[in-house]
């Protein structure tokens, strides 16, 4: 069959974003940048299996400036991977499905995301000090 | 050209039962996620962030705790990874060429990337 450009729905140009729709991309998105999290980890990883002098590489990268943003990253976009996950487990279950409850979990989900950010950073300030 | 119904059809022949294979993988994989990541992010705050030194690192992933779950972990993630990925690339890149090139390149960097993680993790707890 033949491809042509016809245009797409849903129509992205006059297409008015909702909370859940805004959610469900932040979750794909969200997703694939967590494969370079993935590819961190492999080299980490890797890093560690070749000795010390490597793992110091590792280790030197994770805690530069840019590990540490990357880290903030990641960690926030697993946080609301994972979130969001446990919402989806949730409406494969068949629970959740109305309007009100699709609304109620999202804001929940989010809040719940950013709970999660605050715990774990509390926790990485903690060993940054004291480790 | 076939007197079966299409219904016969689909009944004895085809991909029956596989269908849901995906979807299902994709949610054990992420049940299983849920918490190790957890376990995983307060792990590498402790190691990477708090500084740990290479023989406690060492030390942690040569305990059977930490190499079991480092396994699962590894494993789980780069099921999760590959499933959600083909998802992504199925649903949005049609030209049959690109998409099967990144439907290679997925599943290739899938394997390479577990086989490669679960190594190193197998590596430093056996002190290589």
């Amino acid at each position: 069959m033949a491809l042509r450009d016809r245009p797409l729905s849903p129509h992205l140009q006059v297409y008015r974003p909702q909370l859940t729709s805004v959610l469900s991309i932040f979750h794909r998105l969200t997703g694939v940048f967590l494969t370079t999290g993935a590819a961190m980890l492999c080299c980490w990883l890797l890093t560690a299996a070749a000795g010390p002098e490597y793992y110091a590489w590792s280790q030197w990268f994770l805690t530069s400036w840019l590990g540490y943003a990357l880290l903030a990253a990641w960690s926030y976009c697993l946080f609301y991977h994972l979130c969001n996950g446990i919402r989806h487990l949730f409406w494969d279950v068949g629970i959740g499905f109305s309007l009100r409850a699709t609304y109620a979990s999202g804001v929940l989900m989010v809040l719940a995301s950013f709970g999660l950010m605050g715990l774990s950073w509390g926790l990485g300030l903690y060993f940054y000090f004291t480790g | 050209m076939s007197i079966q119904t299409p219904l016969a059809r689909v009944r004895h022949l085809g991909s029956a039962k596989e269908g849901v294979e995906h979807w299902w993988w994709q949610r054990l994989t992420a049940i299983l996620l849920v918490p190790l990541s957890l376990w995983f992010v307060a792990s590498i705050w402790w190691l990477v962030v708090g500084g740990a030194t290479y023989e406690a690192f060492q030390d942690w992933l040569s305990g059977p705790v930490a190499a079991i779950l480092m396994l699962i972990f590894v494993g789980a993630l780069f099921y999760h990874l590959k499933l959600g990925l083909q998802t992504v690339i199925e649903d949005y890149v049609h030209k049959k060429a690109v998409k099967w090139t990144f439907m290679i390149m997925i599943n290739l960097g899938c394997i390479i990337g577990a086989v490669a993680a679960l190594y190193s993790t197998v590596a430093v707890a056996f002190g290589s």
